[in-house]
């Protein structure tokens, strides 16, 4: 195909032919940029809890009044809702990943160092956290039961009572201990010193700021009693939850009136609670990069369609000298082509200048490379498909249009 | 003229109903959806106490130790016990209020109603006055009551409807966490967006419906909510938390002229140096004083994704006001020969232009008419969505005359280049290829 006819054409009409380079150059940009920030945040979505999601239910609640006797009221607690039928194992803990609350530290290397290596860790506490959670121990042991010491007591001032001994989450392990071998080591979370006596494979955060840092977790040997936001974690069979979590509310009320449940629901809404305005977030974007081709198409049915009809004499003449109707119409998609192409060039380098403005604003890492070239394909598919029917409209152009006045 | 002229435009417009819905469309997908996220940034960075913002200030101050973790240039956002009380008692400002969040169980008289947890704020005397919080029966209590740890509570209206079937429940009792509260004041409509005075309860958060006195809710041992944060040997246990190193307390002050606002930064540098002196603070004065508005802007309220929509929803926009350009360059210059034998009888390039952009402006209404219609549907979606500032999404007034503006303009600017092309038009070049 001769594209310098085309060329001299579109140098007349360079107003015409700039805005459809504008358009495709806009949406391309536009597009590559949402269709990562989707890929982004379909990342963030399907970020990995580490433990079995389709196993545990949690259930908080609250008792009113002071508490005595809150080691016994939740060993006995813990004890009732072991009875019920389906419950696998069941435990107290002060947090779950993607929960609403959460605990956190900063850990040091040594009692000495002025700035801690890591800001902020998040610290599970609850006992057995690792078979109820089923969170896979790589390297190291799991906590007996007599390295156990209750909150209550760990909490008070004096760092006596605190325990020794912590395990960590393979993560935390790969950045203060690069070097491996992570067990038996010392670290310093807030002013205590623990021993590290094992290491779980992954086990995420409650609330992530960061997901390069949403693995850095801990775990401590301490029981939780009901109180700070703790709630009961419960492992059942994934078709038994919605039995299950009735029942152990029913149990949790029958063994105190009085007490408040103020949230009852599967791992499954908590992940859903965790990433809905993520999901709201891709959505919308999808939406927007999907109207943009649809305008941007129309645009281009529009001004082809112009083109077509102010062109009608010069196709007849064409014809009439013998092109057949292949020729206008392979013209008219070579010329859609050629715009394209330009425009995608330009759109190219605006993608890359709003990926950096993205990177600098909203943290965001550099646009991978694969989206330059899915990004050019798709829009010359979208001129190619826009472009058809103007351009199938000229090729039925009869050559005796050449004739009339 | 202007009648001609809208009676052309209509007439042109309906010769090529295709042409003229496309572009008509596309005016409304780009209004639509911009009037959208921008009426929800609207919303969203708006101002929760107008005309009375620039007299609401956030102290901070530094307490940190000397090798804490917070890099030494950002004082911390919320206060000690210590220095809370210190700040209060010192009474520099026109009003001052120490505070703190938490949920207390409410046991209800009427057994019909199981015992259920509300959000509580824990509060000193100005809150009331400071922040213009509206009564609707009785009174908010005095600093007397404060000092007196008194057994006072005012709540919500919604509260009082649960409680109390709406009425006035001054002198009555309700059961929070064991313990018996005397109501003196039911508060009216009030609920500042953003939650400004206690961000850690959720940017957006609806504002709460117990109000106690702080030194009360410490007698009682209320539970606590919000974010804490300790240092050095702080300990976090409930019961230490008036003598260790933690943050978990917010103080706002009012002072009402900028002056007073510079002379209550001054005190904030003595007073941290005094407490440097008495050994308590390790680091040199490090204070910070910052507006409501400031604040809000310092704290990051308005959510980041909420912008990147409305940078997203503007780039549709200017997609969209390109394919016009280009449609409406199309239209007029199909028209080239009537342009020229207007021109030839006599019809001025001003004419011309004003005829042409006429039919831009009515495209702009239409077009703006459908973006408003787009958009109340968008933040009916925006208001289905779980986000905590999801609810407020309304289009206001003033937004929804800027809409049609907006939608306007902006077509009469995209009508600019093809009218002035058409205006182009040699007349005799026309006339004689006709």
């Amino acid at each position: 195909m001769d594209i310098l006819p085309i060329l001299s054409t579109l140098r007349r009409h360079k107003v015409t032919a700039a805005l459809v380079i504008l358009e495709i150059a806009l949406t391309c940009a536009i597009v590559c940029n949402a269709v990562f920030l989707v890929g982004q945040r379909l990342d963030n979505i399907s970020t990995p809890s580490g433990i079995v999601e389709n196993e545990l239910l949690q259930i908080t609640a609250n008792g009113i009044g002071d508490q005595p006797d809150a080691h016994a009221r939740i060993t006995a607690d813990l004890a009732g809702l072991r009875q019920i039928s389906g419950v696998d194992s069941v435990t107290m803990a002060n947090q779950v990943p993607f929960g609403s609350s959460s605990w956190n530290s900063s850990i040091k290397l040594s009692l000495d160092q002025k700035r801690p290596t890591v800001q902020s860790v998040t610290v599970y506490y609850g006992e057995d956290i690792p078979k109820v959670f089923g969170v896979e121990i790589i390297a190291g042991r799991a906590f007996q039961t007599n390295d156990y010491t209750w909150f209550d007591d760990a909490a008070k001032s004096g760092n006596a009572t605190f325990p020794k001994i912590a395990i960590i989450s393979d993560a935390l392990a790969r950045k203060l201990f690069p070097d491996g071998n992570a067990v038996g080591k010392t670290i310093v979370t807030g002013t205590n010193e623990v021993r590290i006596v094992g290491v779980v494979k992954r086990l995420t955060r409650p609330s992530i700021m960061d997901y390069s840092t949403a693995g850095y977790s801990m775990l401590l040997p301490i029981r939780m009693t009901m109180s700070m936001g703790a709630s009961f974690i419960i492992r059942t069979q994934p078709a038994e939850r919605e039995r299950v979590l009735a029942a152990a509310v029913t149990k949790l009320k029958a063994m105190d009136n009085r007490r408040v449940i103020t949230e009852k629901r599967t791992f499954d809404d908590v992940r859903k609670a965790y990433f809905a305005s993520d999901r709201a977030m891709t959505g919308l974007l999808i939406g927007v990069c999907v109207a943009l081709m649809i305008v941007t198409a129309l645009g281009i049915v529009g001004l082809g369609s112009f083109w077509v009809a102010q062109r009608r004499r010069q196709i007849g003449v064409r014809r009439a000298l013998g092109a057949r109707r292949k020729d206008i119409l392979r013209y008219f998609q070579t010329e859609n082509f050629l715009l394209a192409t330009i425009g995608i060039v330009i759109g190219m380098v605006m993608a890359f200048g709003i990926n950096l403005l993205l990177m600098a604003h909203y943290e965001l890492p550099r646009l991978p490379a694969i989206y330059f070239p899915v990004g050019a394909v798709l829009l010359w598919l979208l001129g190619q498909v826009a472009v058809l029917g103007p351009a199938l409209r000229a090729a039925s152009v009869p050559p005796v249009v050449a004739t009339r006045g | 003229m202007f009648g001609y002229y809208l009676d052309l435009a209509m007439r042109s417009l309906k010769r090529n109903r295709m042409l003229t819905a496309l572009m008509i469309l596309a005016v409304a997908l780009g209004i639509g959806t911009s009037m959208t996220t921008l009426t929800v940034l609207h919303v969203l960075s708006g101002d929760p106490m107008p005309g009375h913002s620039q007299q609401l200030y956030a102290p901070q101050i530094d307490p940190q130790g000397a090798d804490s973790k917070t890099p030494d240039d950002e004082p911390l956002d919320q206060m000690t016990w210590i220095d809370g009380m210190n700040l209060l008692r010192a009474k520099r400002a026109d009003r001052q209020a120490l505070m703190t969040g938490g949920a207390v169980p409410i046991q209800p008289d009427n057994a019909a109603i199981d015992p259920f947890y509300t959000k509580a704020r824990y509060t000193t005397a100005d809150f009331f006055p400071m922040f213009e919080v509206p009564m609707l029966y009785g009174h908010a209590w005095r600093g007397e009551d404060d000092d007196a740890k008194a057994r006072v509570a005012v709540i919500s209206a919604k509260l009082n409807e649960k409680l109390f079937k709406g009425e006035d429940s001054t002198g009555r009792t309700i059961r929070a966490n064991g313990a018996d509260l005397r109501v003196i004041g039911v508060i009216g409509d009030w609920s500042p967006n953003p939650h400004f005075y206690d961000l850690n309860m959720g940017d957006y958060a609806k504002s709460e419906d117990v109000y106690l006195p702080l030194a009360t809710s410490r007698d009682l041992k209320m539970s606590r909510s919000g974010s804490i944060s300790c240092w050095g040997n702080g300990s976090d246990a409930e019961e230490a938390l008036e003598t260790e190193s933690c943050i978990w307390l917010q103080f706002w002050v009012q002072l009402d002229t900028p002056a007073k606002a510079g002379a209550y930064r001054d005190f904030l540098v003595h007073y941290s140096q005094e407490q440097k002196v008495l050994g308590r603070f390790e680091r040199s004065p490090n204070v910070a004083l910052l507006n409501l508005m400031g604040w809000l802007d310092y704290k990051k309220v308005v959510p980041s994704d909420v912008k990147l929509q409305t940078w997203l929803a503007f780039g549709f926009l200017v997609v969209c006001l390109v394919n016009t350009v280009g449609l409406m360059l199309a239209k007029f210059m199909r028209r080239a020969g009537e342009i020229g034998v207007r021109r030839a009888l006599g019809a001025s390039r001003r004419a011309v232009f004003a005829q042409l952009l006429t039919e831009a402006g009515i495209i702009g209404l239409v077009g703006g008419v459908g973006g408003l219609a787009l958009a109340l549907l968008g933040l009916w979606l925006v208001r289905k969505q779980p986000d905590g500032y999801a609810t407020l999404a309304h289009l206001d007034l003033p937004m929804l005359a800027f809409t049609i503006v907006l939608a306007i303009c902006t077509t009469l600017l995209a009508g600019v280049l093809p009218a002035w092309r058409a205006c182009q038009v040699a007349p005799a070049l026309q006339l004689k290829s006709q």
